[in-house]
């Protein structure tokens, strides 16, 4: 947690520091976090980052709906949230100001590029009077820098143009903020050097930037409210580590899920916001193994992975809310055929095409019963970007053991967040290779194994085993098309069972933190597992009977999970939609639990949670 | 070491599946079947290598009657999942069964995009137009004014063209043929199976129950002869009883003029020679209707090009390349 600074002080010592970035979306912001987010985790910090952007490409500049943030929780100490509000914020235009201001913890330090601070800039952002007059910022520490200025001194030698100069000024910030924090400018250094290798100029005078901003720090008289920060060094699990984000992660996972099973990887997808990093990371691995395929539309991306998975791959398609309802027939045609499929969702704010940028949780029902037809198929979901590879993992083994397609959630927050990882150790994995049937002696299409219920898989290309499948009923006893009434009712019973079945192949609940029974239990699922888990602990340590419980199997539910429920007076199930694992919950074990329920596009802070425990907990 | 024993000789029973075939009797679909099964064994195809994937409607009943793989999918999306079953073996012989309504209705989009890919499958689009699963709707390429119980005044949609569509996609492979004529449907699939790359077929199939004889203008035994052109890459452009009929550039403009040999001093020579690689060609060929012109048959349009599968597969596996030495990549640290 984050300690007071005090502002006597030219030397804080934290175990936690949030610093906030913000800007216009052409002022390179997320490159500006996402450089710091690299030179700390070298430096062993444990970290969170919350990349906050608009879903404007290019918004027009110095507005507000055009402001880019990006915001990290970095230090020592075990970090789950991108933090509650910003120790640090560096606001590089008026309207950067204005849209993140009231984020900033009292007490905080500000800095803010005076020279982007022009009358036409401060009206622009929509500001009546000057922002630096506001009274609410006598209680930050206000650091006003020329930063424009300064960057096009630093570069001016270079013979770059004004805009080319200007466009130096995020460097620079980082530079400055680098020192703040006594992290490396190396890592910042190597980078620029391999991205602008053929403009030597473009180098040099990022460079400049980046040690001006640096030495400024060192140099400067103290007394303009600068000053370094130093944190606990942290000790870490000892190994081999990176810095990882959930769309990485994700992309990973699939590919280890491929390999795991003994089988290729074929991605059909099709671009959309936030999904389609997941897209662009596997597009660089085809060297792997990988099939890549941009399909022309969402029904076609998921078509091609059904396709691939008919011809014996993993098939795998990627993509967010409104995608996955372009998708739905298709899904039913995988659960009616029984083919395998892994679809990831990672999900935005909803409906329609909704918060294309923004994190929600709203498509819960959606996955667990947004087809036609009682159409059942599990749903795994990741808690954290790391965690993602490791359920991308899950998603592959059910799909392939269990012959059925299967859709992860994630959301934007976790696909574009990142944090430190302890890299695995990969044969530690159970694999779980697949064996496409060849025998012809006995074999029908639907033929299914007695403890799974998952059918054969043979495919094109065998001697001996040619059948035909689809979206009509089939016999249960030959696999032919059928419309026979008990036929019907048996199969879509085998459908249920064997997807109920699975509960039996998946850990039981665990409470991950906190006892197994008591006064309240908060219940998760999804990217809330870091605000969660810190509200739980704050409150354990106040000496509060709450425990913190997170799912990953959300259908179906784990086995043991209506007993755990029920050890519990009260539960209390926060989300970032209108209560649909509230209903979920409600709906299977008909129990009371209460729903905490946000549709901000935020994520929820700390704070939040233990506010809602609270509560549950007085009432 | 196992012995490879050359493969025995098939016929058309071998690639008939046990299932009863339902379409209406009298349907064009029977002829097609046939004429598939008779077709295979002699290009040398073999069932296990086979895939027929369909969308919705009564030609996508197709793959139910071979006795190859097969796959009966959703509406319009046949294309799509022919493609990842290619991208994913490109060893596999892959056939599309697809409708007027399927094909160029609900599944246009994925009809376009695998073509303009130039992914190495036969599409074959029944043309009926109509609907016949729902029971006689209009469909896509119905012809304007048919009475049907979703257009009981006559529809007053615009018809496409199934062949001028796909060599607007910049399909690399186009041809015509009629649902019972059993030898030159036989050869146009032929060509198709042999071209690699997307190959478009159009058959005209005739639905007894909602459309007959919508086609009879042209496929009439007794008089079609006279209003279709069976067209062959290098031969001039000729038709008719007698071959009596051929088409040349009308001068001075870029369109088809229909001619009588031996009319005006026009002789067999000043006819037309039919170049299959010419696109502009063959869309002039694809429009023509009757009954000022007769209706283009055979192979329209054939100018090979990459096909997609093998570009998507340009990039082979990397030795070395796995899960390990993936998560060990890129920029990493140790702490010790
Ligand atoms: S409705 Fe028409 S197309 Fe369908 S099976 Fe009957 S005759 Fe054939």
């Amino acid at each position: 947690m984050v300690t007071e600074t005090t502002q006597q002080s030219t030397t804080d010592s934290l175990d936690s520091v949030v610093i906030r970035f913000a800007g216009d979306s052409g002022d390179g912001i997320q490159l500006v976090g996402n450089k710091f987010a690299e030179s700390t985790a070298l430096f062993g910090d444990d970290l969170s980052t919350f990349p906050d952007y608009p879903a404007e490409i290019r918004a027009p500049i110095g507005t507000t709906y055009g402001v880019s943030a990006y915001q990290i929780n970095f230090g020592p100490s075990e970090i789950l949230t991108a933090g509650d509000e910003p120790d640090v914020l560096v606001a590089l235009n008026p309207a950067a100001l204005k849209v993140n201001q009231e984020q900033l913890r009292e007490g905080g330090t500000l800095l803010i590029d005076t020279g982007a601070f022009t009358e036409k800039n401060i009206k622009k952002a929509g500001y009546e009077n000057h922002p630096l007059s506001d009274k609410a910022l006598d209680s930050v520490n206000l650091i006003e820098l020329d930063i424009t200025k300064l960057t096009m001194d630093a570069v001016s030698e270079v013979g770059l143009s004004k805009k080319e100069g200007l466009r130096c000024k995020n460097v620079w910030t980082l530079g400055l903020i680098l020192w703040m924090f006594g992290r490396s400018r190396k890592s910042v250094a190597d980078w620029i050097e391999t991205k602008f290798a053929k403009k030597p100029e473009i180098v040099e005078a990022n460079l400049r930037a980046l040690n001006a901003g640096h030495a400024y720090g060192e140099t400067t008289e103290l007394g303009a409210g600068l000053k370094q920060y130093t944190l606990d060094k942290s000790e870490p699990e000892t190994g081999l580590y990176r810095t990882i984000t959930g769309s990485e992660a994700a992309a990973w996972g699939l590919y280890a899920g491929a390999e795991l099973s003994n089988l290729e990887l074929f991605l059909g997808s099709y671009p959309i916001t936030p999904a389609s990093n997941i897209l662009h990371q596997l597009a660089t691995m085809t060297d792997y193994g990988i099939v890549n395929f941009q399909a022309e539309d969402e029904i076609a991306a998921i078509c091609s992975a059904i396709g691939a998975a008919y011809a014996g791959n993993l098939g795998v398609t990627t993509s967010s809310g409104p995608g996955v309802a372009l998708k739905t027939e298709a899904i039913g045609l995988a659960v009616s055929a029984e083919l395998p499929l892994v679809i990831v969702n990672v999900q935005r704010g909803g409906p329609s095409t909704g918060l294309p940028t923004k994190a929600e949780q709203s498509d819960l029902h959606q996955a667990v019963f947004g087809r036609n037809g009682d159409t059942p198929l599990p749903v795994v979901s990741a808690s954290t970007p790391a965690d993602c590879f490791d359920v991308a993992i899950e998603a592959s083994r059910l799909a392939t053991k269990y012959m059925t397609p299967v859709i992860m959630l994630m959301d934007g927050t976790l696909g574009n967040s990142s944090e430190p990882w302890k890299i695995p150790d990969f044969d530690s994995y159970e694999p779980f290779p697949v064996t496409h049937r060849k025998e012809p002696e006995g074999y029908h299409p639907f033929l299914r194994d007695p403890e799974t219920l998952a059918r054969n898989w043979a495919v094109p290309g065998t001697p001996g085993l040619e059948h035909r499948i689809g979206g009509l009923e089939k016999d249960y006893d030959s696999g032919n098309i059928s419309y026979d009434a008990a036929n019907h009712q048996r199969m879509t019973d085998a459908r249920h069972d064997k997807v109920n079945g699975i509960r039996k192949d998946i850990p039981k609940q665990d409470v991950c933190l906190g006892a197994e029974k008591g006064k309240l239990a908060v219940v998760g699922w999804g990217s809330t597992y870091g605000a969660i888990h810190k509200g739980v602990e704050q409150l354990r340590q106040k000496g509060l009977d709450v425990s913190h419980i997170h799912l990953r199997h959300i259908w179906p539910l784990p086995e043991n999970l209506e007993d755990l429920l029920k050890g519990y007076d009260k539960v209390i199930v926060p989300e970032l939609n209108a209560g649909q694992l509230t209903t979920l919950l409600r709906a299977q074990y008909l129990l009371p639990v209460e729903g905490v329920n946000k549709v901000t596009g935020q994520p929820f802070k700390v704070s939040e949670i233990v506010e809602a425990a609270h509560q549950a907990l007085e009432n | 070491m196992n012995m490879i024993s050359p493969p025995e000789e098939l016929n058309a029973k071998d690639f008939a599946s046990d299932q009863e075939v339902r379409w209406c009797p009298g349907c064009g679909d029977y002829a097609i079947l046939k004429t598939m099964q008779k077709t295979l064994p002699e290009i040398g195809a073999r069932p296990e290598n086979t895939v027929f994937v369909s969308g919705i409607g009564c030609s996508s009943r197709f793959p139910y009657y071979m006795s190859t793989y097969g796959f009966h999918t959703i509406h319009g999306r046949a294309p799509a999942i022919a493609s990842g079953v290619k991208l994913s073996n490109p060893e596999l012989d892959v056939w599309i069964i697809t409708g007027d309504g399927d094909g160029l209705s609900i599944g246009g989009n994925h009809m376009l995009h695998v073509l303009r890919r130039n992914v190495n499958v036969q599409v074959l689009l029944f043309n009926n137009e109509i609907y016949g699963l729902t029971k006689g709707q209009y469909s896509p390429t119905s012809k304007p004014g048919l009475r049907t119980p979703s257009s009981p005044l006559g529809s007053i949609d615009s018809p496409i063209s199934p062949c001028a569509f796909a060599l607007g996609a910049n399909a690399r492979f186009v041809a015509r043929a009629i649902d019972i004529a059993h030898k030159p449907l036989s050869s146009v699939l032929k060509r198709a199976h042999a071209h690699k790359g997307a190959s478009f077929v159009e058959i005209f199939q005739n639905c007894v129950v909602f459309n007959d004889q919508t086609f009879s203008d042209f496929t009439d035994k007794k008089t079609g002869a006279d209003n279709q052109i069976h067209v062959e890459h290098g031969t001039p452009l000729t038709w008719g009883k007698d071959n009596q009929y051929g088409l040349l550039i009308k001068p001075g403009t870029l369109e088809l003029q229909k001619v009588t040999i031996g009319e005006d001093g026009v002789t067999e020579s000043d006819i037309l020679v039919h170049d299959e690689t010419n696109r502009t060609m063959a869309t002039m060929l694809a429009a023509m209707e009757g009954p000022d012109f007769p209706v283009a048959l055979g192979v329209l349009f054939c100018d090979p090009g990459t096909p997609y599968e093998e570009a998507v597969r340009a990039v082979p596996k990397a030795p070395g390349k796995n899960v390990k030495q993936l998560l060990a990549s890129g920029k990493t640290w140790t702490v010790d």
